[in-house]
């Protein structure tokens, strides 16, 4: 099973910064080991949501680099309010993680 | 409807996802890109920002940030423009998201990345060139 996202959303005023890293090779399918190719296996979309509702939906090609990074922003956000991202790859492989907004500093 | 069932990204309680855009993954070139995202009379717009670094020491982890301050920003594609593969990632803003994304890209050398916003139905485009050091997809 894949690894955790690590999610931070962080309020500056009444935007939400949104930073998310996720564990996943993003293999290009031209990676040469010993033992030959090693295969295409990538992220190819990511569902960010806000309390519940789609913001954004992002489609992915195998050139974003081994644990992707994505960072967005959030308008009309509040302290506690549900981020959710979920990703899904090309072997049908998926998870989805979800953080509670935070006062920024 | 039905191209959604056969590619499994529609089951009960699923979340909707926009359907991977295959052609336009697949285009080898940025005019065949530009093609198959229906981008036509493309408008230079300076409230589009790249923010990339202008030299990237590893092309395997090149940050790159696009913002557009476009009205009614409906999408933002990146298209890294001698990758193999040239489009890189296409992002669908919805209402409640600021027009803004980040991400980390690979990229084999030396290369213009074009970002394409779409507003309002026209396709609006800025660009920006990135020197690259070590490539990043061997």
């Amino acid at each position: 099973m894949a690894d955790p996202m690590k999610i931070r959303a962080t309020l500056q005023g009444d935007i939400a910064d949104v930073r998310i890293l996720i564990s996943h090779p993003m293999e290009t399918g031209t990676r040469k080991t010993a033992s030959g190719l090693v295969p295409l296996h990538f992220i190819q979309n990511v569902i960010v949501q806000h309390n519940g509702k789609t913001i954004l939906d992002a489609q992915w090609s195998q050139a974003i680099s081994r644990d992707p990074f994505l960072g967005l922003r959030v308008k009309g956000a509040q302290v506690g309010d549900k981020i959710s991202v979920t990703w899904t790859d090309n072997k049908n492989d998926k998870r989805t993680d979800e953080v509670a907004v935070m006062a920024g500093s | 409807m039905l191209l959604a069932a056969a590619t499994g990204l529609l089951k009960a309680g699923a979340v909707w996802a926009t359907p991977w855009n295959k052609t336009a993954f697949a285009a080898k070139a940025p005019a065949e890109t530009l093609k198959e995202l229906g981008a036509k009379n493309l408008i230079e717009s300076k409230e589009i920002t790249i923010t990339v670094p202008d030299i990237a020491e590893n092309g395997a982890v090149v940050p790159v940030a696009i913002t557009s301050r476009i009205p009614n920003t409906q999408s933002i594609a990146i298209i890294a423009e001698k990758n193999p593969f040239p489009l890189a990632a296409s992002f669908d803003i919805m209402a409640g998201s600021d027009s803004h994304v980040s991400t980390r890209l690979k990229m084999g050398q030396t290369m213009n990345v074009r970002a394409v916003v779409k507003a309002d139905g026209k396709f609006y485009t800025a660009v920006k060139e990135i020197r690259v050091t070590v490539g990043g997809c061997g």
